[in-house]
């Protein structure tokens, strides 16, 4: 059938911010989806809250709006734009709840539902009419039932059949759960759950511990054809999510009768749920005795009865069909936007090869390896447990044609500190080799290397974890050839081959084997022609020929990837989704390559992460799929300069750009430097970061430029900082030297919490330089700048809601800065200048500001604009200053209007700013009041504290737009579920340091009539300004109602808690905060935050419309208005 | 057993550590061509070995590969006779619907064998149908001697044109040079279906490389379902010179480059399919065309 004629204008749904379980690879096929579409000549219209994706730019949909994902917001974009269709399958769940929940009001009368009808997304995300669809279909499934009594678990368990798990629901970290053999253990086993749960609620599952976990991403039309475009294995069997599992693809492990049996069930469910684009079916599968007896005594794989269940069946493009487009090569988004507009899959033509169909399946001549990237460098003292609750911010993907190589490469891809498989915590070998624990957690890869290198065999560890002999065995071959470069002579160069067909790195093959250093492997590897060749992702194996410029190295004969000749620059990613570099750098990576393009200049761009555009096969000009190390992107550059594995005499050096893509591309900046490649980097100089992040130098630079910075020193032990800290007066900013982004950076109050930290750190790092600043609670001001090393352009200033101290990345920011004043306008604009010369900054810089006098808030809706006399106490002083990219460019860019990438790479490659359209100095402010909102996803991190502070905890961003403040930050608030009602009980504790700033808080909440629950000093503090409220106990253990029963039974529906700032104190907030990220309902750390929430509520100069709801315009309406 | 050990065993010669994908690209831009596997750097050797070799295409491989007698198939590759009767027991007591005509009595299915695979003849019994596999030079009254009801013609290797035997047994079978009332319903399959092309008149020819593994997108042009198939050929029906006959046409073609991939005849009872719908391994989509062949069957014996 050709395209539906009718659907001329269509809305598509985003997934909004960035959270565990719904991260970039939304923004990647939300983006293809529109690119999609509009190739059809369909006019775009978009929503979506997050203004850090590719998505809500106007070159890729034709009508952006930047709002709250509500039904109430779509409803009225919906009656603003009149779309005649609407797609909401490639917004994530986020995306699908709201499809459904449109139609269940009433919105879609005249919209249709492209795609998966919402009949059948019911059929897959209803429990019950899922489980009679897939009887009725002949189809087994796993089920959980949720159970709130011990008889109600018996009966669950009955109907299930055992073994069963029992799982508590809402519980602080975990515990209570297990699996129970019959109703004995069943009874035991569900109290202790149900007295865990902080809802008293356990789920009662079917164990299907040790089953294969394999997953099939399937395509099908109107028409009914169906296809299979990948299927996944994990690595880690049934019991862990597999967002959190390591995954390969194809299978490796099933045999062909398994694989098309599941295939085939794959396809009769898609086909049964009348699936219109892309879906994805999750199976537990076990393999037959035959496995079980080759395993011997302890197999799982002994008993009778079916070979897999079903375990879910998500009807939209998914993580996983990322995963997969960037596996294959095969454009899911994109067929499923053309599937939606009615085409069938013989009509829609496969890109990659440009000849061939959309209806086909891929083949794959390599295999691709997945590891989550979980957040646990950041949150130390989370439960770094993995089971049903996915707890990874992100993921990286890596390809070559064998497995090992392909796991090698993707744990390389992981930038977790160097760390490859050979790295081992020294903790293992104290505690007695077999102790071990192989359950599931974020080591667990690493600890079965160990083991096999301490002796146990594939079959034990097969045993002990039901990961499949296949990849234990792989495991062993490559802790094989660790022992053979251990145990040989003299590196051959043979041996040297065998190592890297494996994966090995050029630093594990120099730990290894005599060499040492891995810049001497490097040389040999060099001398020897032992080079990687990188060959090409086409969809078909290389039975067609493919224009999709998409390699992976691997070490064999043939190089696909010739230099490519002409003048060319190679971006490095960002890698990664993780907490402190998330989506914004890929944004900026995306944004580069284009600007590279369209100053005629070929884009290559280099990453690892799959969820993301810039690994889009038409993002760049070419794409390396590749770890961003040392290694891999010089081997890169030494191909494109025709010295790798193809020599060629007219290969142009390609140029480097290490700005856009976070830490990660500016850590590359000082190797490449050391390799003597720094000619090749575009912009600022290599130096140029030194001096910036270097404190001593910076220090001095800024001084002979008098340029203030907080008064500071550093100490390398105890003493010192204790009389460096006695000079500044408290409270201090404590930070390793080494690190940037808040790391490890601490605000200290007394001496006793300072020596706490240094025994610490020093303990942790002995030696190392600890920075000790004095911490002023003033205003923080952030700025991004392009600078061309004379004049610097600043497309406007953002001033953050809380107060300096909480990680900027924490904060709302609102721009334009509507409470500073003139002169420290101006004192910002003049420092930013001084400091973009005095570094020779070529391009992008970021710097915090922080201005003290004129209080630390200054509210709010109903006095902006104060005059210059309120302030004259006023002091700006420098923070933080660097030279790259940040987390506000996507943010800033879209709501000035000022292309920042474009700019910056246009003065990379040698323009001047003066001569191109924009202007220098600061641009004037726009029309329009813009606040980002952070997100967390604490709900999936058990036993993570929530409190905001100087290291940076949320995953995402979202913005609130409109003509003013008030209405802006409302959205902002509503966006990332941070708003309180006129009807809420709050629940307040709040630290004495922070009363003062609290009484405005108070006396909102109190005149408005919220009931207030307090803890018993907070509770003195708001009757002593003359408001009622109800007292509850801080203590656990009370029978009376305390502060976590006020949160579990619903009685509050927002909490305010305040710590005292240092971390020690913090326990019993603790549990205060975790209740209410359990019960999902707003928890302000900061005063600044709850301050700003309930301002917003009672805020008179709202310029809501009549009859209360929220006003919505496209970004650009806003921006040009 | 690993691969190696397995090959060994087998007297199978095998090579690894080579760039296969570099093999690929080369075959992709020059064609299908021969080969050698020789041991060390040896190109002369090689070459020798190539030079001595007959080229593929005018080899008969299906006398190679195809059975000398003809054989009753027993399920699981022995030889032996299974009654009729016993087949309807059986099928009776696994509760399954007896695929019988009214006559009482299993469909017969003669297979001509040009080098079948055991699936299709599990395919044909899972129908409950009674199988016998003739010899590749059977003779056309051979096999109206077994009085089928329906014929399977097999895959099989190398080139249907040096096949001119098999070709004139169809001719029989089918009563092409007559209006089709003594026409058996046939199904041919890969090189089956090649040879009935030739039948009927048309041409086949060598493709540039040929359609090989799981996963070749097929479309029967009837209905514009797309199926994923199994390949393995590198002859194809050439559909510009398909035969001017009434009631021949094209019913399914290849997504990937439009080459003919099933072709019917209802005058004289044909279907054929070039693909693998017993695929094993490979994909099931395509399985029911057995279900259409067994029907089809059974209707014509019905309607006798």
């Amino acid at each position: 059938m050709p395209r539906n004629e009718q659907l001329k204008k269509v809305l598509v749904i985003g997934s909004g911010p960035i959270v565990i379980g719904q991260a970039a690879e939304f923004d990647y096929a939300g983006t293809q989806a529109c690119k999609s579409l509009r190739e059809e000549g369909v006019e775009v219209v978009l929503v979506n809250s997050n203004p850090a994706t590719i998505m809500t730019d106007e070159d890729v949909a034709d009508r952006v709006y930047i709002e709250p994902l509500t039904v109430p917001v779509i409803q009225r974009i919906i009656e603003r734009e009149n779309p005649d269709g609407i797609l909401g399958t490639l917004g994530g769940q986020t995306g699908l709840n709201l499809t459904v929940e449109l139609e269940e009001a009433g919105a879609l009368k005249d919209v249709v539902v492209m795609g998966t009808k919402t009949e059948s997304i019911r059929k897959a995300e209803d429990r019950e009419l899922f489980a009679s669809f897939m009887e009725e279909i002949g189809e087994p499934i796993s089920y959980g039932i949720a159970v709130t009594t011990i008889d109600a678990a018996e009966k669950a368990a009955e109907e299930i059949g055992y073994p069963i798990v029992v799982r508590p629901a809402y519980t602080l970290g975990g515990t209570g759960g297990g699996v129970a053999n019959d109703v004995d253990e069943l009874r035991e086993i569900a109290e202790s759950g149900l007295a865990a749960s902080l809802v008293g609620q356990v789920l009662i599952e079917r164990s299907l511990l040790g089953w294969k976990e394999i997953e099939y991403e399937v395509m099908r039309d109107s028409a009914g054809n169906v296809i299979t475009v990948c299927n996944m294995e994990n690595f880690d069997p049934m019991g862990v999510h597999t967002g959190d599992s390591i995954v390969v693809a194809p299978s490796q492990t099933l045999t062909d009768k398994d694989y098309q049996r599941l295939r085939t069930a794959a396809l009769h469910i898609i086909d049964g749920l009348k699936i219109e684009g892309g879906c994805n079916v999750q199976f537990a599968y076990r393999p037959g005795k035959e496995v079980g007896e080759q395993l011997g005594e302890g197999s799982r794989y002994d008993d009778d009865g079916p070979m897999y269940y079903v375990i879910e069946v998500n009807p939209r493009v998914s993580r996983s069909s990322a995963l997969a487009s960037k596996a294959t090569g095969y454009p899911i988004a994109r067929v499923a936007a053309k599937v939606a507009l009615g085409l069938h899959l013989d009509e829609i033509s496969n890109v990659v090869t440009g000849k061939t169909r959309a209806a086909f399946e891929p083949a794959l001549d390599y295999c691709v390896a997945k590891i989550p990237r979980w957040p646990f460098d950041k949150f130390g003292g989370g439960d770094r447990s993995l089971g049903t609750q996915m707890k990874a911010t992100g993921e990286v993907m890596a390809i070559d044609r064998s497995f090992e190589a392909a796991l090698m490469k993707a744990i390389r891809s992981l930038e977790d500190g160097k760390r490859s498989l050979r790295w081992e915590d020294p903790e293992w070998r104290n505690n007695g080799l077999p102790d071990v624990d192989l359950s599931g957690d974020d080591m667990r890869l690493w600890k079965l290397a160990f083991r096999l290198r301490t002796g146990s065999t594939p079959e034990e560890l097969t045993l002990t974890t039901g990961i499949d002999l296949w990849f234990t065995r792989s495991l062993a071959r490559i802790v094989d050839m660790e022992r053979r470069l251990r145990e040989s002579e003299y590196l051959s160069a043979d041996l040297l081959w065998d190592a890297k067909r494996i994966g090995l790195t050029d630093e594990d093959i120099a730990e290894f084997s005599d060499l040492g250093l891995a810049e001497r492997v490097r040389e040999m590897r060099r001398d020897l022609g032992i080079v990687p060749v990188y060959k090409m992702v086409d969809t078909c194996a290389g039975e067609f020929e493919a224009t999709t410029p998409y390699f992976y190295s691997t070490y064999e004969e043939e190089n696909e990837a010739e230099p490519i000749g002409v003048d060319s620059a190679i971006v490095i990613g960002s890698g990664p989704i993780r907490i402190g570099q998330g989506i914004e750098f890929d944004y900026c990576s995306v944004h580069a390559a284009w600007a590279l393009q369209s100053e005629g200049i070929r884009a290559v761009m280099i990453n690892s992460n799959p969820e993301t555009v810039s690994t889009d096969f038409d993002t760049s000009d070419r794409l390396y799929f590749e770890p961003l190390d040392d290694e891999s992107v010089r081997d890169i550059i030494d191909n494109e300069m025709g010295n790798g594995a193809t020599k060629s005499d007219t290969a142009v050096p390609p140029k480097i750009v290490v700005q856009f893509g976070g830490q990660t591309a500016i850590n590359l900046s000082q190797s490449l430097n050391a390799a003597g490649l720094q000619d090749l980097i575009l912009g600022s100089d290599p130096d140029v970061i030194d001096n910036a992040t270097d404190r001593g130098r910076f220090e001095q630079l800024a001084a002979s430029n008098g340029l203030p910075l907080p008064p500071g020193g550093t100490a390398t032990n105890t003493e010192t900082a204790l009389a460096l800290a006695d000079n500044l007066g408290y409270p201090v900013l404590v930070r390793p030297s080494y690190v940037l982004g808040g790391r490890a950076m601490e605000i200290v109050d007394n001496s006793s919490e300072l020596e706490r930290y240094f025994n610490r750190a020093l303990r942790a790092a002995p030696g190392q330089t600890i920075l000790v600043d004095r911490y002023f609670q003033g205003i923080e001001v952030e700025v991004d700048a392009v600078c061309d090393g004379q004049d610097v352009l600043i497309p406007g200033v953002m001033q953050h809601i809380e107060r300096a101290g909480v990680h900027s990345g924490d904060s709302f920011a609102v721009y334009p800065a509507i409470w500073l004043s003139g002169d420290e306008i101006e004192t910002i604009v003049d420092y930013t200048r001084r400091i973009g010369r005095m570094l020779n900054v070529r391009g992008l810089m970021n710097i915090q500001y922080v201005i003290t006098g004129g209080g630390t808030y200054r509210s709010n809706a109903t006095d902006p604009g104060r005059s210059d006399a309120d302030v004259d106490d006023s002091e700006t002083f420098i923070i933080e200053v660097n030279p790259r990219s940040s987390r506000t460019i996507p943010f800033i860019s879209k709501v000035t209007g000022i292309p920042m990438i474009k700019i910056a790479t246009q003065v990379m490659l040698g323009k001047q700013l003066r001569d191109l359209e924009w202007g220098t100095g600061l641009m004037p402010r726009k029309d329009l009041v813009a606040v980002k909102a952070p997100v967390f996803s604490m709900s999936k991190l058990t036993s993570v504290d929530t409190f905001l502070g100087p290291e940076m905890k949320s995953t995402g961003e979202v913005m609130g737009i409109d003509r003013s403040y008030v209405p802006a930050v409302t959205k902002a608030l509503i966006a990332s579920s941070h708003s309180i009602d006129r009807d809420d009980n709050v629940l307040l504790s709040i630290a004495d340091s922070a009363k003062p700033d609290a009484e405005r808080l108070v006396r909102i909440l109190g005149d408005n009539g919220h009931t207030i629950y307090a803890t018993s000093g907070t509770a003195s503090f708001v009757k002593s300004l003359g408001y009622p409220v109800i007292e509850v106990e801080r203590l656990l253990s009370s029978n009376k109602a305390n502060v976590v029963t006020v949160i579990n039974d619903g009685i509050v529906q927002a909490v305010v808690n305040v710590p005292t700032g240092g971390r020690a104190a913090e326990q019993d907030g603790f549990y205060i905060r975790r209740a209410a990220v359990e019960r999902r309902i707003p928890c302000f750390t900061s005063i600044d935050t709850a301050r700003c929430a309930v301002e917003a509520v009672y805020a008179t100069n709202t310029t809501a419309n009549s009859d209360g709801g929220i006003n919505v315009m496209t970004l650009s309406e806003y921006v040009s208005g | 057993m690993t691969v190696h050990e397995y090959l060994e065993a087998n007297g199978i010669a095998g090579i690894s550590g080579v760039d296969t994908r570099a093999i690929t690209r080369r075959i992709r831009s020059t064609g299908v061509m021969m080969g050698a596997i020789v041991q060390g750097d040896d190109t002369a050797a090689a070459n020798t070995v190539l030079k001595a070799a007959q080229w593929y295409g005018d080899h008969d491989w299906v006398e190679e590969v195809a059975t000398e007698e003809e054989f009753d198939w027993n399920g699981d590759g022995t030889t032996g006779t299974r009654p009729a009767e016993e087949l309807i027991i059986r099928s009776q007591r696994a509760g399954v619907e007896t695929e019988v005509n009214d006559r009482n009595r299993p469909l017969r299915i003669a297979v001509i064998d040009f080098g079948v695979k055991w699936n299709i003849l599990r395919s044909m019994m899972a129908r409950n149908c009674q199988v016998k596999v003739f010899p590749c030079d059977v003779t056309a009254s051979e096999v109206r001697s077994f009085n089928p009801d329906g014929i399977v013609l097999s895959p099989g290797p190398g080139d249907p044109a040096v096949l001119d035997g098999p070709v004139e047994t169809i001719r029989d079978l089918s009563d092409l040079n007559g209006d089709g009332a003594k026409s058996i319903p046939t199904l041919g399959i890969c090189l089956g279906h090649q040879l009935v092309a030739r039948a009927l008149g048309a041409d086949t020819f060598m493709l540039h490389f040929g359609h090989r593994g799981g996963n070749q997108p097929v479309q029967d042009v009837r209905t514009g379902r797309v199926y994923v198939t199994a390949h393995n050929h590198g002859y194809a029906v050439d559909p510009d010179r398909l035969p001017k006959r009434p009631g021949v046409r094209v019913t399914h073609i290849n997504l990937n480059d439009n080459t003919v991939e099933g072709l019917a005849d209802e005058t004289h009872n044909i279907m054929t399919i070039q693909f693998h719908s017993e695929a094993s391994p490979g994909p099931h989509d395509s399985e029911m065309i057995f279900d259409e062949f067994v029907a089809a069957v059974k209707q014509h014996f019905n309607s006798k």
